[in-house]
């Protein structure tokens, strides 16, 4: 028996007693007998608090990845994370309280969050943030059904084949409530940007907005700028999707680059990648959208006695007041993931962040280079931050071989799109060693080698 | 002693980092090109030391109340103990530094847990499928009604409506809305309950689903509820059960046998995960074999000893987000199930009625309770006592702050005017409830001898009551420098 419960027998008896029960059965008298009676749940026994740990400790240590050589990235990234913030998202006074209802006792999480929507505004270029989103792809799909707000006569949706399949399809799944939606793929070309070119020939006066990845899916830094004059030019939005936000301390700012609604999943800025979540969705846009911005919004305001305080504020947008005419039911944000990303970009700063985008540009570039010189070649020649595409059939065919042998060299995009099958996508962060680095390209430059000799 | 404190932005000096950056390699890399470039070199963005963020967060921590420093009766959010070595179990470098896209031969661990956790909510649910994808309640509520879409879509018409309690969650109508369903209310009865006759007389062939809370949200158990399933099964609707209060039914009952064809759990309510302030929670969704295959994908599969992430799922529904799940809180409800076995949930669920019947015996002779149906799990209360004084409940709200407490959820459900819903879980003791009753009988009392004072509540926190009105009419959502 846990200690999670505190009551005694005598505590029990004291208040059946207060309650004028006989037992705690009796106050379970409205449910119907015939459902209690076939109410056990089959679960073995608890534990005690060291059993449990020795079986947590052995499940995790079955996760052999924690030990290999990992360059993969594609929506989820490896950084180093500073011991602050993790000893602030421990803190049981964040992480234990609830969404602010009483701004007066929870001035902790409603500043935070303020600091984060100016955090997120500031990266993505744009006035406006909301308190934030689950993750990046379930913000994108939040972003379209926004534009949808915006524009209600419209309804295409020109997605980039180049932004990352998981947000497509997350896209395409909360589309299914607007049955008039229609999805239109943009293709991208031999240089891994989005086809600007075949958006300007398809794209008419009901397309609704345009979605670009940036970086895109390959590590590219897309044609943003293009395909935003190409959605403004028929009156449609432009969306950017950012699933690296380091990117933005070193590329143009999405709302620079034209983007009407720009969102990002955070969890590059603090958070451990933890097998795919919880990592946080940012979501920013210009100031005359913001009551049709889906999501929570922490306002700046004055206490009775003139002191500055922050309170959740344009609620008439939400749900317990607009029902189902809401922006959307999220009825909560990502509180926790906001504090660990405004530690992170605090720790960092105007300096340090800058600094760590160049040593990942710098990084992933070298081994870039060294990959080609081995014979993995890139696939594209755009730009790119710190992810990038090359051929490596061999490294691609024998992924799960040499997973085994402790090195995942990249992720093999043939799984997500079949015409690159034989390509992997490598991500090389400040988190990888030397040593990694080394056994990467001396791994890659083994199997590459009998190609290079059967093509001598 | 409360200290003040500025925003980060408005900290620092020009220059200085908090975090020292590892530096690039030395070799030769081709430059972005200049068009490309950030625009604004991050202006903006603050420049402070390591030791200014540490001080920066922990005073702001400290104008929280939480759960683990006070208690927090908010109703419908079960707001119990999250024990500390969950938190512990989730940093574990196997799942924390664990990448969503290895090989699944390199992540078995963190799989057969998943596996494990499913299995754990089928069994509580009494239901024979389980997704973990949902990140949240509300994104559950999505996924559920989905399901629903899919199922009648499947079999050719995806009907029109969705009938909604007037005592269910706030979320259930903006979610039915974002699946193209329109709401249609079902009325309650006297006791504050709906019937199988109240169903009856809302369900046709254009009904998808019937969307209930149960116990709802006045902590009452629907007792018409098998009925009520079979009115909306014999028009070919489903039963959709919002499992928020699922404190108040585990080893009592179970949705499958209600009749509950599609279900969610919030895991950061039930299963101790912690709150957040707001997130990151997770909404787990069970549900019935006939709408198994319409789980969304990816799906954890058995080949042989191993298990196996599929994307083979014709009929799914596509997928909610990236990737499975907020597997970090995932992590944390298996930790707390396998502590607690099923006898520990089911006594859990036992000494959270207990001690919501306690503090509803302890509060009835002040307090005005709109419904005297037994209740489960939480009781709500209004203000209607203390009318009369001029004092409501808000400001009732704002006195326990006063008091050290956090107050109940307010003014919700809607069906009841000025309510004060207290749900206190199981993992408070006795001595504390008594301190809370303790707490809202001497404020009955301040409203008779001294209302002035309970209408201008808070007094003794670091922030007077805020002006909200202002904060909504002309909206800051940022700092901007000066």
């Amino acid at each position: 028996m846990s200690g999670y419960c505190p009551h005694t027998p005598a505590d029990v008896a004291a208040m059946l007693a207060a309650v004028g029960a006989r037992s705690i059965d009796d106050l379970f008298a409205p449910i119907p007998a015939p459902l209690r009676a076939r109410a056990t749940i089959d679960l073995p026994s608890g534990t005690t608090e060291p059993e449990l740990r020795a079986r947590l400790e052995a499940l995790a240590a079955r996760n052999t990845a924690t030990d290999a050589a990992v360059f993969l990235g594609a929506g989820a990234y490896p950084h180093q994370i500073p011991a602050v913030v993790d000893h602030v998202l421990r803190r049981s006074e964040f992480a234990t309280a609830y969404t602010p209802y009483q701004p007066e006792v929870s001035q902790g999480t409603l500043q935070t969050i303020f600091e984060f929507q100016t955090f997120t505004a500031i990266l993505l270029g744009l006035e406006v943030a909301n308190a934030s989103m689950y993750d990046g792809a379930s913000a994108a799909a939040e972003a379209v059904l926004m534009a949808r707000r915006v524009l209600p006569g419209r309804r295409t949706v020109w997605l980039s084949r180049a932004l990352h399949p998981q947000y497509r399809a997350t896209i395409a799944t909360y589309l299914q409530g607007l049955p008039d939606a229609l999805v239109r793929e943009i293709p991208f070309g031999p240089d891994g940007r989005t086809d600007v070119a075949a958006l300007r020939g398809g794209a008419g006066d009901d397309a609704l907005c345009v979605v670009v990845g940036y970086p895109n899916v390959f590590g590219v830094v897309d044609a943003l700028a293009d395909a935003a004059a190409a959605a403004h030019d028929v009156g449609a939005l432009a969306i950017s999707v950012t699933t690296e936000p380091l990117a933005l301390a070193l590329v143009r700012s999405p709302g620079a680059a034209g983007a009407d609604i720009a969102v990002a999943e955070g969890q590059s800025f603090g958070l451990p990648p933890s097998y795919g979540g919880p990592g946080v969705g940012l979501f920013a846009t210009h100031e005359r959208y913001v009551r049709a911005m889906p999501g929570r919004v922490v306002g700046e305001t004055v206490d009775a006695r003139g002191r500055r305080g922050f309170v959740l504020t344009l609620a008439t947008r939400e749900q317990h007041i607009r029902r189902e005419r809401a922006t959307s039911n999220i009825c909560t944000n990502q509180g926790l993931c906001t504090l660990g990303v405004a530690a992170y970009l605090s720790l960092l700063g105007r300096r340090g962040l800058a600094r760590l985008a160049d040593t990942n540009y710098r990084a992933a570039h070298a081994v870039a280079q060294r990959l080609a010189a081995v014979g993995a070649p890139p696939v594209f020649d755009a730009p790119f931050f710190n992810e990038f595409v090359v051929q490596a059939p061999a490294a691609a065919a024998q992924w799960a071989a040499l997973a085994g042998e402790g090195l995942v060299p990249g992720y093999p995009l043939g799984r997500w799109y079949r015409e690159l099958d034989g390509a992997l996508l490598v991500c090389v962060t400040e988190s990888h060693t030397p040593a990694q680095v080394e056994r990467l390209v001396t791994t890659l430059a083994n199997l590459a080698r009998p190609v290079r000799a059967a093509r001598a | 002693m409360a200290l003040d404190e500025p925003l980060v932005f408005e900290r620092g000096s020009a220059g200085r980092v908090g975090w020292d950056v590892p530096a690039a390699p030395p070799d030769p890399v081709p430059p972005l090109p200049v068009e490309l470039r950030r625009e604004d070199d991050l202006a903006g963005l603050p420049e402070v030391g390591e030791l200014e963020v540490l001080r920066h967060f922990l005073r702001l921590s400290q104008w929280n109340y939480s759960a683990a420093t006070t208690f927090y009766p908010l109703g419908s959010c079960t707001m119990k103990y999250n024990p500390i070595v969950n938190e512990e179990a989730a940093r574990l470098p196997g799942f924390a530094a664990l990448h969503p896209l290895v090989p699944d031969a390199m992540a078995q661990g963190a799989l057969e847990l998943l596996a494990a956790l499913e299995a754990a909510l089928a069994a509580v649910s009494g239901l024979d499928a389980v997704s973990l994808q949902p990140a949240a309640g509300a994104h559950g509520e999505l996924l559920g009604l989905l399901l629903v879409r899919a199922y009648h879509v499947d079999r050719g018409n995806a009907r029109r409506r969705v009938l909604i309690p007037a005592s269910a969650h706030g979320t259930n109508p903006a979610s039915a809305a974002l699946c193209g369903y329109s709401v249609t209310e079902v009325p309650i009865d006297g006791r504050g309950l709906i019937s199988a006759r109240a169903v009856e007389a809302a369900m046709d062939d254009s009904v998808a689903a019937l969307m209930v809370t149960n116990p709802n949200t006045l902590g009452l158990f629907e007792e018409e509820i098998v009925a009520i399933a079979d009115v909306v099964h014999a028009r070919g609707g489903l039963v959709y059960m919002d499992g928020a209060n699922m404190n108040a039914l585990m080893g009592v009952a179970k949705p499958g046998d209600m009749g509950v064809d599609v279900m969610h759990f919030n895991l950061h309510k039930t299963f101790s995960t912690p709150h957040g302030g707001g997130g990151p929670g997770a909404g787990p969704v069970a549900v019935r074999r006939t709408l198994a295959e319409y789980l969304p994908v990816p799906r954890l599969v058995r080949h042989g000893e191993a298990w196996a992430w599929s994307e083979d799922a014709p009929k799914a529904v596509g997928r909610l987000r990236s990737f499975y799940g907020n597997f970090g809180i995932l992590v944390r409800a298996y930790a707390y199930i396998a502590r607690l076995g099923g006898d520990g949930l089911a006594e859990a669920t036992r000494l959270a009625v207990l001690n919501a019947n306690y503090l509803r015996a302890r509060l009835r002779d002040t307090y005005h309770l709109p419904y005297d149906t037994p209740s489960l799990h939480e009781c709500v209360f209004t203000d209607r006592n203390l009318q009369d004084c001029d004092v409501h409940t808000l400001d009732i709200a704002k006195r326990l702050l006063d008091y050290g407490f956090y107050a109940p959820t307010i003014y919700f459900p809607l069906v009841v005017k000025g309510a004060l819903m207290i749900e206190p879980t199981e993992t408070e003791s006795k001595e504390t409830l008594d301190e809370f009753a303790a707490a809202m009988l001497r404020i009955a009392e301040e409203a008779r001898t001294d209302p002035a004072h309970v209408r201008g509540a808070p007094h003794d926190t670091r922030i007077a009551r805020l002006d909200e009105t202002r904060a909504a009419r002309r909206p800051i959502l940022r700092w901007r420098p000066v």
